[in-house]
C-alpha cells in the first residue's frame, strides 16, 4: 500500500559525532533518509550534534536542531516540534538507545509520537540478550551456547560448565566495547570486570568461544507485508575473534555452497521475523566451523549499520533510502531500482565483480595501548575496493588505504623490514596484527604451504591461496628491468592486482616509467558498471570501477565534465568534513550546468553515494587510477583541493600527466606546502611568523633549534594531522624526534620552528576568486598553540579577539591568498601572542572547519568555492544572490557556536590522554546557545562529556599552573563542588581561601587519587602534565578517569571553558533552537532586521510566526534537496 | 589462479564476436547454445542440471569452483552442460565437503571449460543480441572458421531434447531418495503415490515430493499418459528438461490426456510450458531466458513476493489465449505494482474451462504460473525446489497434496 497519510512530520534522530564503532556510515544513510522523507512530502526535524555532516545541512530538513544526542535534549525537540512519528533506525546505536529510553519512559505515548520502521519489542528483543536468545530458541535458530553473569564469579560458574576458551559479551555497549575472549579463568576474571564495567546494566554474556570459525554477515530488508529480501551477502577474510569491524572483508561470499548459503539465508529472515522487525533494513551476522559446517547465529543489527552502507555501495542497492520508504509504508515491489529504471526493489542484487573492504588503523597514535585485533572494534575507518576477481580487488583495496609502506611485499619499504625481523612468521600470523595478510604473503614466500598458513591464521585457505597467486605474480615480475618484460607478463601481474608503484619497486624503475610501458603496450584498464543484476538489465546509472578486462562501458558525456577527487578513508586528520566539501562542490557544480565525476574509495560516505555525481568512479585515490578515470572521462578540469591532503599530494604529479588542476594552481600549493618556501614567502610579504629552519640529519637539526632557541616544534612536511609531531624542549629528546619524523616520511626534510608557548591560535577558513577574498570566519581555539587544532575546541564568534586583531588577521590572510594566486578554499592558521599575528600554516584547500563554518554562519562556503573553481567571481556571486553582499557577518552571530572534538581514548587503555600537537580526535561536535557558556556545554555533553553539576574534583596541577587555577577552581567550590587536591595544589588552593581536602599521589602510597577515581568517588578530573612518558603519577591519574569515563582536563584554557560550561548547566541551557531559525535570524541581524525571510517553503511548525524571505540570501540556497525537480540536487 | 596456464581456448558466437581464454577441464571442440546465469554460489547444481544440455553455461560471477565439488549437491548423476565459461576457475578446492576440484571434475566429464575471458562482455552481448548458438575449443583457434562451423550447427529452437534427457526404464524414487516413512503430524497423514514424467529431472524435486510424504515412480518422458492413468496414482507430476517445448510433442499429449482424466496435475518450467500447451495456451522463445537465483515473482492471490530459482529460455505467452480479461485478486485494492499491471487474469481453455495466470515476474512480466480449478492442475516456470537457489517457493509441494488430498 502506498505511503502512510495518518503521518504528517517524521523526527529523525542522527548518530552524532565520528566515533570508532560508529562513524560516518550514518551521515550517509541519514541524509538519504531525510531526502527521500521529504520527497514524499513529509516535514523533517532532525536532531544531530555533527557539524560536519552532509545531513544537519539546512536544505536536507525542514527543522535541524544540532543538539547532543541524548534523551533530554531530544525530548525537548520533540516537545517544539510535535512530530507524529520518529524514526530511529538510522543514527546507528545512539539513536536507537535514545529512541529506547523515551519510548520506555512513556514521553512518545504521551506527546503521541509513533515509532515507525522498528517497534519497541523489536528493538528489545534485537538488544537484550536474555530476550535474543529467547526469541531465537522459540524459531530454532541455532546460537553459541551461553548463560549470563552479573559479577566475575557467576561469569567464572557458567564458564565452567561451557568450558573455555569463551568469549564475554557485555550488554548494551557498541563494537564490541568491554568484550574479549578469555582462554583461562585469569583472564576471564579480568576481561568479565572491564565488561561489567562497559555495560550500562552491568550483564556480560559468557558464551562457547567459536574463535577462528568463519564469519558471515547477511544484508536483508523487509516491507509491511512480510517480503523480505537478502541484498548483499559478506564473508569475513579474517576468522570469528577478528571484530567484523576490524575485519578484511569481501562481497559476495566466496566459500559458501549454495546448501550452506541457502541455510544461512533462511536463518537471517528467520531471525528478522522472530524478533520482529517490522519494516527496513537488518545486519545478521553467523558463524560456521569450517570443519563441520555447523553454522551458528551471532548476533543482529535490527538497524542500518556500518555493513549496510557497505553493502549498498557494493551492490548499487541503496539500502537506506529503500528503509525510510518501506519506514512509511511503501512496499518492496512499489519502490524503482534506480540503477535499472525498468525493474523494482523487490528482488536480491547480483554481482559480476568482487567488493573488498579493508579497515585504517591509528595504533601509532596511541602508544602504550596493544596493537591486536580483538573482538572490540578499534579502527577509525575503512577503504573499499572493487575488481573482476579477488586479488584485482585486493590490490585496489590496499593502495587505497594510502600507507605506502603497507603494500604487498612492502619490497624495501618499512614494512618491509619490520617483516623482515619477524623471525618465523606462522608464529606472527598466530596473533591477528595490522599486517597479517602482509605476514601471510611473506610465510608462503618462505616456503611455507597455504595449509601451513591457514591453520596459523584461521584465514581460509581459498583467501591464503588468492594472496599466494598474488606473490606469483609478483615473483615473475621481481628483479626484471621493466623493458624486458613482455606484454603479456605485465598484463598478467596488473590482473593479479599489482599496483604501478609495486612493479615499480620490483622491477626497479619509476611508477611512471611503468605507466609509459603501459601505454605502449596498450595495456590500459577499462571501467565497468556497478549494476545490482550481473548485466541482465541495462545500467542507466554511471557508477563505475576500473578492471583489466576488454570492454569499456563509458558512454559519452552531453556536458563538460569536472572531476572531483575525494578524501579517501576516515583517518585521523581526515574525516568527514572533507566529504562535506566535495558533496557540496558536486551539487553546485550539477546546478551550474557541469556533469560531475566523483572519485573516492570510501564506502561510508555520502560522495560514494551514486546519487550525489552525474557519474561516481569507486577507485583508489592515487596518481594510477585518477590518471586512468582521466583518460576515460577527459575533464574539463579536475579538483584536488576539497578532499583534503590526499589529493592535494597528487595535484603535481596529475599536472605534470597533462591533467588540467582547477583553483589554485601547482606552483603555489608547492610553495604552502613546502614550509622552507612558505617561510621565505612569509618573509617576502613582511608577515610575522616563528622563527625557522629545516634540517635532515640530528647534528643539522642540533645547530637550527640553537639558532632558534628551544622549545621548538619538530615536524615533516607533507604530512596531515601533525603526525609524528612533537614540542622539544632540550637538545636530548631532539635525536629521538628528528629520526621518528624522517620514518613517517623519508623523502623531504624535517621542519624546526620556534615554540610560542601560552599563544591563542586562530583558524581561518576564506573563498578567494584570484583577487577578491570572502572570509567565512576567524576562529579562536579555546586550548593554547600547541594542542592540534583538530583537538581543540573552537569558537564563532572570537571571544577575546577585538576588532583591530581580526582586522590585522582579515588582511593577513587577504595578502597571502594574493600572493598564493589562491583560486578556490584557504585555509591559515595563526598564532596571536604579544599582540603579533603569527602565521603557522597556509593550507590552499578546504579544511576540517569548512561544514562548522557554514553552518555558524548559515553561508555555504564549500558552494560558493565551487562556483568559483568553474570561474566565477565572487563580485559575479553576489550579484546573484549566490554570496553573502557584506561578509558573513561572523562578528556579530545573534549565537554562539562551538565546535569540540571527540576523543576515542576509551577505545585504547593504557593509552595516555594529554592534548599536543599530533591530532587524535576521530570526529566533532557543535554546540549552539545564546551565550559561550550554553555553546560549550552542549558541545561536551555532545562529545560525550557530561559535565558535572556537582560532587567531588581533583585537582592536580603542574608548578606553572597553580596560580591561574585558583579563580575557576574556587568558581566550582562556590557552586558546592567538594574540591580533593594534591598536597602542593591543596595548599595553593588554601591560601586564596578555597578549601581543599589533600589526597596522595600514587607514589605516597594509596587511597589516592586513582582509586578514588576508580571508586567513583571524583566526578571532574583536572590534572595538568609535569611532564611526559608512562610513569608519571599523571598517567596513572589520566588513564584511570579515561577508563571510569570521568571527565579529565589538561590544560587552564579547557577548565576555564569547562567551568562557564557547568555555570551554564546551573542556569539552564533554554530552549533549543532550529538551524533554519537561527540562519533567519542571522540573515535579519547581516540585513538590519529589514524584511522577513521567505522560502519555496514556508517553515510549518513552532517557527511559524517567522517566514524565511528572500532577505540577504537566495531562496535556492536553502530550496528543500530535489523538492523541486530535479534527482538530489540541491 | 590469476594467469590461467591452460591450453589457449577460444569461445566464439554465430555473429563472430570471439572470446580468447585458457581451457580448463577437458580439451577439445563443445558445441551449443550460449546463454548466461547470475547465480553467485550452486554451480554444482548447475553443471548437473539436465535443462543445461546442448547449451554452453557462462557463470557470471567471476570465480567459479571455490568449494570444489562433492558427491551431495549434484542434480543428476554427471556434468550435463556441453561447455563452461567462467572468469577464473578456483585452482583449489576449499570444503569440508569437498571430494574434488571443478577442474577435475569437468576433465573427468569430458567437458570444454574456458576460463580468463571478459564474461561481463559475453554476458551484455547475449543480453543485445539474445541467446546464440556458439562453440568453445582448445583445436581450431580460427574465430572465422570456428564460427562458420558454429552457423553449420542447429538452434535451440525446435529442439526435441527431453527423450534424451530422460530416464529409459521406470524407477522407484526411493532406490535415489530412500523410501518415504508415513508422516508423523496428522496435517501429512497419507502417503500419495505420485507418477513423475522425466524429461530431465533434477534431484532435488524428488527429495522433495519424498520430503512431502508422496512415494514416487520415475517414468520415462515418451510413457503414454494411460500406462500412468491405469497405475492407481493419486497424482502426476511434470518435470524440468531441456529443449524446445513446443517440440516435446509427446509430453503436450500426455498432459493433455491427464488433464482430460481430472487426475491431479503438479508442472514444474518445461512442465508448466506442457500443461500450458495442453491447455491450449503457446510458448515462445525469450531473448536470453531466465537463468540465476534472484527473480522476483508475484503470487496475484496472496500478493505476497517470493525470490525464485530460474533456468528457462521459453515462457508461456498469456496473449495466445484469445478469451481473456483481468480479474479481481489480493492486488487490486493498491494501484499496480510498476509497468502494467501485475493481475491475475482469467483465459478460457477449450475443454479444460478456466485458466487462471495467477504468477507473474514483477522484473519484466513474464508469465510464471498457471492454475486450472477443473483439470485440477496447477505449474509454475520457476524452480520451487531450488538447487540452487532459495526456498521462498517450497511451499509448492504442500500446494500439490493439498491438490490430491482434496482430488
Ligand atoms: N562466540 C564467539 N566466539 C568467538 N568470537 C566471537 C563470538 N561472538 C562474537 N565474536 C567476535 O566478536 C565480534 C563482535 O561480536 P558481535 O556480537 O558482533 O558484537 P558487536 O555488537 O560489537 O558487533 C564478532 O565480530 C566476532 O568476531
Ligand atoms: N610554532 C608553533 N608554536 C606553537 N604551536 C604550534 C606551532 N606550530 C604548530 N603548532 C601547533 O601544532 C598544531 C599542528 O601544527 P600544523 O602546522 O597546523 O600542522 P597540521 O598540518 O597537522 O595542521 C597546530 O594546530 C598548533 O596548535
Ligand atoms: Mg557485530
Ligand atoms: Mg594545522
Amino acid at each position: 500500500m502506498p505511503r502512510r497519510d495518518d503521518i504528517g512530520s517524521i523526527l529523525v534522530i542522527g548518530s552524532g559525532p565520528i566515533v570508532i564503532g560508529q562513524a560516518c556510515e550514518f551521515d550517509y544513510s541519514g541524509t538519504q533518509a531525510c531526502k527521500v522523507l521529504r520527497q514524499e512530502g513529509y516535514r523533517v526535524v532532525l536532531v544531530n550534534s555533527n557539524p560536519a555532516t552532509i545531513m544537519t545541512d539546512p536544505e536536507f530538513a525542514d527543522a535541524t536542531y544540532v543538539e547532543p544526542i541524548t534523551a533530554a535534549s531530544v525530548l525537548q525537540v520533540i516537545e517544539r516540534e510535535r512530530p507524529d512519528a520518529l524514526l530511529p533506525t538510522l543514527g546507528g546505536q545512539t539513536a536507537l538507545n535514545v529512541a529506547v529510553a523515551l519510548a520506555e519512559s512513556g514521553v512518545l505515548d504521551r506527546l503521541g509520537v509513533r515509532l515507525v520502521g522498528a517497534g519497541l519489542d523489536g528493538i528489545r528483543r534485537a538488544e537484550d540478550r536474555r530476550l535474543f536468545v529467547k526469541a531465537m530458541d522459540e524459531a530454532g535458530l541455532p546460537l553459541p551456547r551461553s548463560g549470563f553473569a552479573h559479577t566475575t564469579d557467576e561469569a567464572l560458574a557458567v564458564a565452567d560448565t561451557l568450558g573455555y576458551p569463551v568469549i564475554v559479551r557485555p550488554s548494551f555497549t557498541l563494537g564490541g566495547r568491554g568484550s574479549g575472549l578469555a582462554a583461562d579463568p585469569e583472564s576471564l576474571a579480568r576481561i568479565a570486570g572491564e565488561g561489567l564495567a562497559a555495560s550500562p546494566i552491568t550483564e556480560v554474556l559468557v558464551e562457547e568461544s567459536v574463535a577462528g570459525w568463519k564469519e558471515f554477515e547477511l544484508e536483508v530488508m523487509r516491507d509491511g507485508r512480510d517480503n523480505a529480501v537478502v541484498i548483499c551477502s559478506i564473508e569475513n577474510v579474517d576468522p570469528m575473534g577478528v571484530h567484523t569491524g576490524d575485519s578484511v572483508t569481501v562481497a559476495p561470499a566466496m566459500t559458501l555452497t549454495d546448501r550452506e548459503y541457502q541455510a544461512m539465508r533462511d536463518a537471517a529472515l528467520a531471525c528478522i521475523r522472530a524478533v520482529g522487525v517490522e519494516t527496513g533494513g537488518s545486519n545478521v551476522q553467523f558463524a560456521v566451523s569450517p570443519d563441520d559446517g555447523r553454522m551458528v547465529l551471532i548476533e543482529m543489527n535490527p538497524r542500518v549499520s556500518r555493513s549496510s552502507a557497505l553493502a549498498s555501495k557494493a551492490t548499487g542497492f541503496p539500502i537506506a533510502k529503500i528503509a525510510a520508504k518501506l519506514a512509511v509504508g511503501f512496499t518492496l515491489d512499489e519502490i524503482p531500482n534506480d540503477i535499472t529504471g525498468e525493474t523494482l526493489a523487490a528482488f536480491e542484487p547480483a554481482l559480476d565483480y568482487v567488493a573488498v573492504k579493508i579497515p585504517r588503523w591509528a595504533f601509532e597514535k596511541f602508544p602504550g595501548a596493544e596493537a591486536r585485533l580483538s573482538t572490540t572494534m578499534r579502527s577509525v575507518g575503512e577503504v573499499m575496493a572493487i575488481g573482476r576477481t579477488f586479488a584485482e580487488a585486493l590490490g585496489k583495496a590496499y593502495r587505497s588505504l594510502e600507507r605506502p609502506e603497507f603494500t604487498f611485499g612492502a619490497d624495501g619499504l618499512p614494512a618491509q623490514r619490520t617483516l623482515d625481523e619477524v623471525a618465523d612468521p606462522l608464529a606472527g600470523l598466530a596473533v591477528a596484527g595490522e599486517h597479517r595478510l602482509l605476514m601471510v604473503e611473506r610465510a608462503l614466500a618462505d616456503g611455507h604451504s597455504v595449509e601451513e598458513v591457514a591453520a596459523a591464521s584461521r584465514i581460509d585457505p581459498w583467501f591464503v591461496d588468492q594472496v599466494g597467486s598474488m606473490a606469483e605474480a609478483a615473483a615473475s615480475v621481481r628483479g626484471r628491468a621493466l623493458a624486458t618484460l613482455s606484454p603479456g607478463r605485465l598484463r598478467a601481474a596488473k590482473r593479479a592486482g599489482l599496483s604501478d608503484r609495486r612493479i615499480a619497486l620490483l622491477t626497479g624503475s619509476r611508477e611512471r616509467d611503468v605507466r609509459a610501458a603501459r601505454r605502449h603496450w596498450r595495456i590500459e584498464p577499462v571501467h565497468k558498471t556497478v549494476d545490482t543484476c550481473a548485466g541482465e538489465f541495462e545500467a542507466r546509472t554511471p557508477y563505475h570501477y576500473s578492471t583489466y578486462e576488454e570492454s569499456t562501458e563509458v558512454r559519452p558525456a552531453t556536458r563538460p565534465r569536472i572531476v572531483i577527487l575525494g578524501a579517501g578513508p576516515n583517518r585521523i586528520g581526515q574525516g568527514i568534513e572533507f566529504d562535506y566539501a566535495c558533496v557540496h562542490a558536486a551539487f553546485a557544480l550539477r546546478e551550474a550546468g557541469f556533469e560531475t565525476v566523483m572519485v573516492n574509495s570510501n564506502p561510508e560516505t555520502v560522495s560514494t553515494d551514486y546519487d550525489t555525481s552525474d557519474r561516481l568512479y569507486f577507485e583508489p585515490l592515487t596518481a594510477e587510477d585518477v590518471l586512468a578515470v582521466c583518460a576515460a572521462e577527459r575533464p574539463a578540469g579536475v579538483i584536488v583541493q576539497l578532499g583534503g591532503q590526499t589529493p592535494l599530494a597528487m595535484a603535481a604529479e596529475l599536472a605534470r600527466a597533462g591533467v588540467p588542476i582547477l583553483g589554485t594552481q601547482v606552483a603555489s600549493i608547492d610553495v604552502a606546502e613546502d614550509r622552507r618556501k612558505f617561510g621565505s614567502l612569509l618573509a617576502d610579504l613582511r608577515i610575522p611568523t616563528p622563527a625557522h629552519g629545516t634540517a635532515t640529519s640530528v647534528e643539522e637539526a642540533e645547530t637550527v633549534a640553537e639558532r632558534i632557541g628551544y622549545p621548538v616544534i619538530v615536524r615533516p612536511s607533507y604530512v596531515l594531522g601533525g603526525r609524528a609531531m612533537d614540542i622539544v624542549y632540550g637538545p636530548e629528546d631532539l635525536d629521538v624526534f628528528v629520526r621518528e619524523a624522517a620514518a613517517a616520511n623519508p623523502d623531504h626534510p624535517v621542519f624546526l620552528d620556534r615554540f610560542l608557548e601560552g599563544a591563542i591560535e586562530v583558524d581561518v577558513d576564506a573563498v578567494c576568486d584570484g583577487d577578491d577574498v570572502l572570509i567565512g570566519a576567524v576562529m579562536e581555539h579555546i586550548e593554547e598553540a600547541g594542542v592540534h587544532s583538530g583537538d581543540s575546541s573552537c569558537v564563532i564568534p572570537p571571544p577575546t579577539l577585538s576588532d583591530d586583531e581580526l582586522d590585522v588577521i582579515e588582511s593577513t590572510v587577504l595578502t597571502i591568498a594574493r600572493a598564493l594566486a589562491v583560486r578556490g578554499l584557504l585555509n591559515v592558521q595563526l598564532a596571536i601572542r604579544d599582540d603579533v599575528a603569527y602565521v603557522i600554516e597556509a593550507n590552499p584547500r578546504a579544511s576540517r572547519t569548512i561544514p562548522f563554518v557554514s553552518k555558524a554562519t548559515g553561508v555555504p562556503l564549500a558552494k560558493i568555492a565551487a562556483l568559483v573553481l568553474a570561474g566565477r567571481s565572487l563580485a559575479e556571486l553576489r550579484d546573484r544572490g549566490l554570496a553573502p553582499a557584506n561578509g558573513t557577518g561572523y562578528r556579530s552571530l545573534p549565537h554562539v557556536a562551538v565546535k569540540a572534538a571527540v576523543l576515542p581514548f576509551g577505545r585504547f587503555p593504557g593509552a595516555d590522554t594529554v592534548l599536543g600537537p599530533e591530532m587524535r580526535s576521530t570526529g566533532e561536535v557543535m554546540g549552539i546557545g545564546e551565550d559561550l557558556g550554553t555553546a560549550l556545554a552542549k558541545a561536551q555533553e555532545g562529545a560525550g562529556v557530561t559535565l558535572p553539576a556537582g560532587g567531588a574534583v581533583f585537582v592536580s596541577v603542574a608548578n606553572r599552573d597553580k596560580r591561574s587555577i585558583v579563580l575557576p577552581v574556587g568558581r566550582l567550590a562556590q557552586m558546592g563542588f567538594r574540591v580533593l587536591a594534591t598536597r602542593g595544589t591543596a595548599s595553593v588552593l588554601a591560601r586564596a581561601g578555597v578549601p581543599a581536602e589533600p589526597v596522595a599521589k600514587r607514589s605516597e602510597g594509596s587511597p589516592n587519587a586513582a582509586d578514588l577515581i576508580e571508586a567513583g568517588d571524583v566526578q571532574l578530573v583536572i590534572n595538568t602534565p609535569f611532564g611526559r612518558g608512562p610513569r608519571t603519577d599523571g598517567y596513572f591519574i589520566r588513564t584511570a578517569a579515561a577508563r571510569a569515563g570521568v571527565p579529565c582536563i589538561t590544560t587552564i584554557p579547557g577548565l576555564v571553558a569547562a567551568v562557564q560550561g557547568i555555570e551554564a548547566l546551573a542556569r539552564g541551557s533554554g530552549e533549543p533552537r532550529s538551524l533554519q531559525f537561527r540562519q533567519l535570524r542571522t540573515a535579519e541581524a547581516a540585513a538590519g532586521g529589514r524584511g522577513s525571510a521567505r522560502g519555496p517553503r514556508g517553515v510549518a511548525g513552532s517557527d511559524a510566526d517567522v517566514t524565511i524571505g528572500s532577505g540577504v540570501l537566495d531562496p535556492a540556497l536553502i530550496a528543500s534537496p530535489g523538492g523541486e525537480g530535479g534527482k538530489g540536487s540541491t | 589462479m590469476t594467469h590461467p596456464t591452460g591450453p589457449d581456448a577460444l569461445l566464439v558466437l554465430e555473429d563472430g564476436t570471439a572470446f580468447r581464454g585458457a581451457g580448463f577441464g577437458a580439451e577439445g571442440e563443445a558445441f551449443g547454445e550460449a546463454v548466461f546465469n547470475t547465480g553467485m554460489a550452486g554451480y554444482q547444481e548447475v553443471l548437473t542440471d539436465p535443462s543445461y544440455r546442448r547449451q554452453i553455461v557462462s557463470m557470471t560471477a567471476p570465480h567459479v569452483g571455490n568449494y570444489g565439488m562433492n558427491d551431495e549437491d549434484g542434480e543428476s548423476d554427471r556434468v550435463q552442460v556441453a561447455g563452461f565459461a567462467v572468469r577464473e576457475a578456483s585452482r583449489r578446492a576449499s570444503s569440508w565437503r569437498a571430494t574434488a576440484t571443478l577442474r577435475d571434475r569437468l576433465r573427468e566429464a569430458a567437458v570444454v571449460g574456458i576460463e580468463g575471458i571478459d564474461t561481463r562482455r559475453l554476458t551484455l552481448r547475449l543480453r543485445e543480441a539474445g541467446a546464440m548458438r556458439a562453440a568453445v575449443s582448445t583445436v581450431d583457434l580460427d574465430p572465422s572458421s570456428l564460427a562458420d562451423r558454429v552457423r553449420a550447427g542447429p538452434g535451440m529452437l525446435g529442439m526435441d531434447l527431453a527423450a534424451d534427457a530422460s530416464c529409459s526404464e521406470p524407477y522407484e524414487a526411493s532406490a535415489v531418495v530412500g523410501t518415504v516413512k508415513p508422516p508423523d503430524d496428522s496435517r501429512m497423514a497419507p502417503v500419495f503415490r505420485v507418477a513423475a514424467f522425466d524429461f530431465g529431472i533434477k534431484r532435488n524435486i524428488l527429495r522433495l515430493l519424498h520430503e512431502n510424504a508422496c512415494d514416487t515412480v520415475v517414468f520415462p518422458a515418451r510413457t503414454p499418459a494411460s500406462d500412468v492413468l491405469a497405475g492407481g496414482f493419486d497424482g502426476v507430476f511434470l518435470s524440468n528438461g531441456p529443449g524446445d517445448p513446443a517440440a516435446t510433442t509427446y509430453g503436450i499429449e500426455a498432459a493433455g490426456e491427464l488433464v482430460d482424466a481430472g487426475i491431479p496435475v503438479f508442472g514444474i518450467c518445461l512442465g508448466h510450458q506442457l500443461l500450458a500447451h495442453a491447455l491450449g495456451g503457446a510458448t515462445y522463445k525469450m531473448r536470453f531466458g531466465h537463468r540465476g537465483v534472484n527473480q522476483p515473482v508475484i503470487d496475484t492471490h496472496t500478493g505476497r513476493i517470493e525470490i525464485t530459482s530460474h533456468n528457462h529460455g521459453f515462457a508461456v505467452d498469456p496473449e495466445a489465449w484469445t478469451d481473456r480479461e483481468a480479474i479481481e485478486d489480493a492486488r487490486s485494492e493498491g494501484p499496480p505494482a510498476q509497468g502494467d499491471p501485475v493481475r491475475a487474469t482469467a483465459v478460457e481453455s477449450p475443454g479444460s474451462g478456466t485458466v487462471v495466470l495467477n504468477r507473474w515476474n514483477l522484473n519484466d512480466g513474464t508469465l510464471e504460473g498457471l492454475r486450472c480449478e477443473r483439470a485440477k492442475a496447477f505449474s509454475v516456470q520457476y524452480h520451487p525446489e531450488a538447487a540452487p537457489g532459495p526456498h521462498d517457493a517450497r511451499h509448492l509441494f504442500d500446494s500439490f497434496r493439498d491438490l490430491m488430498a482434496n482430488a
